[in-house]
């Protein structure tokens, strides 16, 4: 009798686990009416956003012909890692030979490879691969604080709205996007300079100090952030990666 | 008698043919029935999970370590205070292992670094489920017994919003959230009563409608309330998805119930006659007068380039009437005397140029296919319901119809509501993120005879939306007062006589904040008197040059008179000081020159200022900070030196970082600062 309830204990958990579970979303996907030869990305890529939001701005892909014309009525389909969710999935490409679809990153920070595919004439699958970057907490306050003390000088991306200061200095600072630079240099010696400025480490004198400005948790919120959008990535012992 | 029968009586028969037999069996099955118990507590999901953590464990360096902290059995976080139980931990074992940040498994994850620890406030205050169960299905998702599932990482930041109710750095979303829900006159028609007593009120300023013919016409009307975003793409408005006759019968009402206002419209005579529209005078006033600082103009491109303080101004010349136009340039005030804009002293002249210019703004598409015959007396009647209906007067003010009480339902404990209260539409997940954002994003849809109008957030401003709603929970309102952050105190800072006329006059609060009230575009003036130089304040009252070369929101020139200045500048030398210290401590001038010398090398070197300030436009390139070029003339030295002492002390979030600087740096800096100075006509040259 003992054994014969596992089995029977198991079969209706399975089945109350199938009654369960959500209704997996029947993509009515519409039937391809043309076929490209490449897909490229239009806009979207290396975004940035809370883990678990929507990004900013929709993920724009283009589909081409082998003459590299745009085609319209090509199915694109997104996928990606346990969490992200796309709006809508799949679809076919307007007029301009564009698909987008807003992208909601999973609940671990770290970053997410989508992939957008689309068929061939050949029946074969042309594939572009996407990264975007999930913040978790403590790198949205580092973004934050980024935001208000360090982009002026580190983004040298320069709008009418946010003038950069980059160009104005003499020792250009490392956008916090150059990983080539700051991956060598070590969370203790980042710490050090954010805290005592550049000529603790003989580095430009340029940078202030900012220990008594911001608290101990405000810097390593900080280089957190800095960690999270290196490129390439940063790989410290036992880095995360969403995406394996 | 063979028949099947006889099987079951066989059986019967083998198992309890005699007492011994019996007594066998029924002890057997007693056993066994005392066996369920143990064997449920160990095939439990919870022992799987830790024994399948400690495989996961045993093969890593760290292993040793994580085998210490390891504690099996139900592990429970327990907070009287908080009334949580949280037995999260029990699966959730490597929450506070740092080491774990390569596992992306749950249950085994180590939490992100947050600012609370697990052991003050357990799990369930910020993740919602059920605490105390022991199951996964029953701790995470809504069961029969218990409705709260976790609330989605998308979210989290509504938690945050329980117990901090002022902004946090670290919670943009819920920051957005609130600001949207206040901005967008959410809270015009449902009220929302916040934990501390208080009500949540709306900051946007929704025109009265009472004088409205004055303004404008009934074909715009009817343009706008078919469709807002047609006439502006910032509008803030809501769409009410009316037919084309409530469209027609709310315009006729509100043009027969608007009154006029004297003064509110001046005939447009010579002066605009004499101004043949000169389309380029128009433009470069429109730039000097920095109207951009405040309004926003559809580009070419389609972006809105300007502020968004005021109304867009792409279509104006197809909305507004020129009498009104002309009137409302020159002294906006006479038409509502609340505005946010400032009164200008513009001249006829002036007011001319200006009109022709923003009359010229038209869009012809916009009012070309609105024909509307001379209304009935029904149609206003029938107008004048839909309003009541619609309730229009929750955000504009109408004369003859009261603001209505309690238009919409309440959304004060929105974040704890039970689904079983929900309706939801067919296709949709049955949660309480989902119903709030779908009723955000199609309110409409959720039954016939609704009157929720559509909005047109991006996914982005329904999440923030959707993230403030949540925070408002029955724990929100419960919350032990020793555990919560309140919100900053709204002041309603009124200044006093004549210069406080004045201030309102020309609506310094729409830009600049003092003493805890008004906007942020603009410097906190709360301490301006100790800051500046009074004869500076009075050139820059005349004639605002900007300090900032990086931006493009600016001061505007109000054509103020020498009288009006010298109220101004009395009043704010007067009253905005601070207690800390006295302006009048550290002379103007006559520092050594060695001091100076010496402050000129702490500047350039081990300072570095001019990596973010400009003291010398040939050399430094400095963008950030205000620029320094002749500072000595408009900067007092005690304020110079208390401010490089301590920026923060005299502006808390300021952007210039403190650098602990020694007194003696700190007044040999000063002394260099103080020695820029510059004859006036040099000054007004370098600024053109």
């Amino acid at each position: 009798m003992r054994r014969s309830t596992i089995p029977i204990g198991l079969l209706s958990l399975a089945i109350m686990l199938c009654a369960c579970r959500k209704n997996p979303p029947s993509p009515s996907a519409p039937k391809s009416t043309a076929y490209g030869s490449a897909i490229i990305e239009s806009s979207g890529g290396k975004q940035i956003a809370a883990a678990g939001t929507t990004l900013p701005q929709p993920v724009v892909v283009l589909v081409n012909d082998d003459q590299g014309t745009a085609v319209t009525g090509a199915l694109v389909e997104f996928r990606g890692p346990a969490g992200v969710s796309f709006d809508p999935p799949a679809g076919l490409t307007d007029s301009s030979g564009q698909f987008s679809t807003n992208v909601s990153l999973g609940s671990q920070a770290g970053r997410y490879q989508i992939r957008a595919s689309t068929m061939t004439k050949s029946q074969k699958t042309a594939e572009l691969r996407v990264e975007e970057i999930a913040l978790d907490y403590q790198q949205v306050l580092g973004r934050q604080l980024n935001d208000q003390y360090c982009s002026r000088c580190h983004d040298p991306e320069s709008t009418p709205e946010r003038v950069s200061n980059y160009d104005n200095l003499e020792i250009k600072p490392h956008p916090f996007t150059e990983g080539d630079t700051l991956n060598k240099i070590s969370d203790a010696d980042l710490l050090a300079i954010i805290n005592h400025g550049g000529p603790a480490l003989n580095r430009s004198p340029l940078m202030a100090p900012y220990g008594y400005t911001l608290s101990k948790s405000d810097i390593q919120a900080l280089i957190s952030y800095i960690r999270i959008v290196s490129d390439p990535p940063y790989q410290a012992f036992g880095e995360v990666y969403a995406q394996k | 008698m063979q028949s099947p029968q006889d099987k079951p009586y066989s059986l019967w028969h083998k198992l309890f043919g005699d007492p011994i037999r019996a007594f066998g069996v029924v002890s057997l099955l007693f056993l066994m029935s005392l066996a369920i118990a143990p064997a449920k507590n160990h095939f439990s999901e919870w022992r799987h999970y830790q024994k399948s953590y400690l495989r996961m464990i045993r093969g890593r360096g760290d292993a040793v370590t994580l085998q210490r902290h390891f504690r099996g059995g139900i592990q429970q976080i327990w907070l009287p205070e908080l009334g949580a139980v949280d037995r999260c931990i029990t699966c959730h074992v490597g929450q506070k292992e740092a080491s774990l940040v390569d596992v992306s498994t749950q249950p085994y994850r180590r939490h992100p670094v947050i600012p609370h620890s697990s052991d003050q406030f357990g799990c369930v205050i910020c993740h919602r489920g059920q605490g105390a169960a022991t199951t996964v299905e029953e701790a995470h998702r809504s069961t029969l017994a218990w409705e709260q599932p976790l609330v989605p990482a998308r979210y989290i930041e509504s938690s945050c919003g329980q117990c901090h109710r002022a902004a946090l750095t670290g919670t943009p979303q819920l920051n957005q959230g609130r600001a949207l829900l206040t901005r967008y006159g959410c809270v015009h028609c449902h009220t929302v009563k916040l934990p501390d007593g208080s009500t949540m009120n709306a900051t946007d300023d929704p025109p009265s409608l009472s004088h409205i013919a004055d303004k404008t016409t009934r074909e715009w009307i009817f343009a706008w309330l078919k469709d807002p975003r047609a006439y502006a793409a910032s509008a803030t408005m809501p769409n009410f998805l009316l037919k084309d006759e409530d469209g027609r019968d709310i315009s006729a009402f509100l043009m027969a119930n608007s009154t006029p206002v004297r003064g509110a419209t001046i005939p447009i005579g010579s002066a605009a006659q004499r101004s043949a529209p000169d389309p380029q005078a128009g433009a470069s006033l429109y730039g000097e007068s920095f109207c951009a600082s405040c309004h926003a103009v559809q580009n070419a491109a389609g972006n809105l380039v300007g502020g968004d303080i005021g109304p867009e101004l792409t279509r104006v010349g197809s909305k507004v009437k020129p009498h009104w136009l002309q009137a409302w340039i020159r002294n906006p005030r006479i038409y509502d005397p609340h505005t946010a804009m400032s009164h200008y002293r513009f001249n006829d002249q002036q007011a001319a140029v200006l009109t022709g210019f923003l009359r010229s703004k038209t869009d012809s598409d916009l009012l070309a296919n609105v024909h509307l015959d001379p209304p009935t007396p029904e149609q206003i009647a029938h107008g004048k319901t839909l309003v009541t209906e619609y309730g229009c007067a929750s955000c504009h003010e109408i004369s003859g119809i009261k603001k209505p009480e309690k238009f919409a339902p309440e959304l004060t404990r929105i974040g704890s509501k039970p689904i079983s209260l929900l309706i939801f539409i067919p296709g949709m997940q049955h949660t309480l993120p989902d119903y709030i954002v779908n009723k955000i994003k199609q309110p409409r849809a959720f039954g016939t005879g609704l009157k929720m109008p559509q909005y047109s957030f991006n996914p982005g401003q329904v999440d923030a939306l959707t993230t403030a709603l949540l925070s408002f929970t029955d724990q929100a309102q419960t919350m032990p007062s020793a555990l919560t952050v309140p919100a900053m105190a709204v002041s309603n800072y009124q200044p006093a006589g004549k210069a406080g006329q004045l201030m309102n006059d020309l609506a310094c609060f729409s830009c600049h904040t003092i003493n805890g009230r008004g906007g942020d575009m603009a410097p906190d003036l709360t301490l301006e008197g100790s800051a500046v130089q009074r004869k500076w304040l009075d050139d820059f009252l005349k004639n605002p040059n900007t300090l900032r070369p990086a931006l493009i929101r600016r001061m505007p020139k109000f054509n103020l008179t020498d009288a009006e200045i010298a109220t101004l500048s009395d009043y704010i030398m007067t009253v905005y000081q601070t207690p800390t210290f006295d302006r009048d401590s550290m002379p103007d001038s006559g520092y050594p020159s060695a001091q100076v010398e010496q402050g000129r090398q702490l500047f350039y070197s081990r300072y570095a200022c001019q990596s973010c300030h400009i003291i010398d436009p040939k050399v430094d390139k400095g963008y950030i900070g205000p620029t320094l070029i002749q500072v000595g003339s408009r900067l007092n030295a005690a304020w110079i030196y208390h401010w490089l002492r301590n920026p923060q002390g005299l502006r808390p979030g300021t952007t210039e970082p403190n650098r602990n600087m020694s007194e003696e740096d700190a007044r040999a800096l000063t002394a260099f600062m103080m020695s820029q100075k510059g004859s006036g006509k040099q000054e007004a040259a370098k600024k053109r």
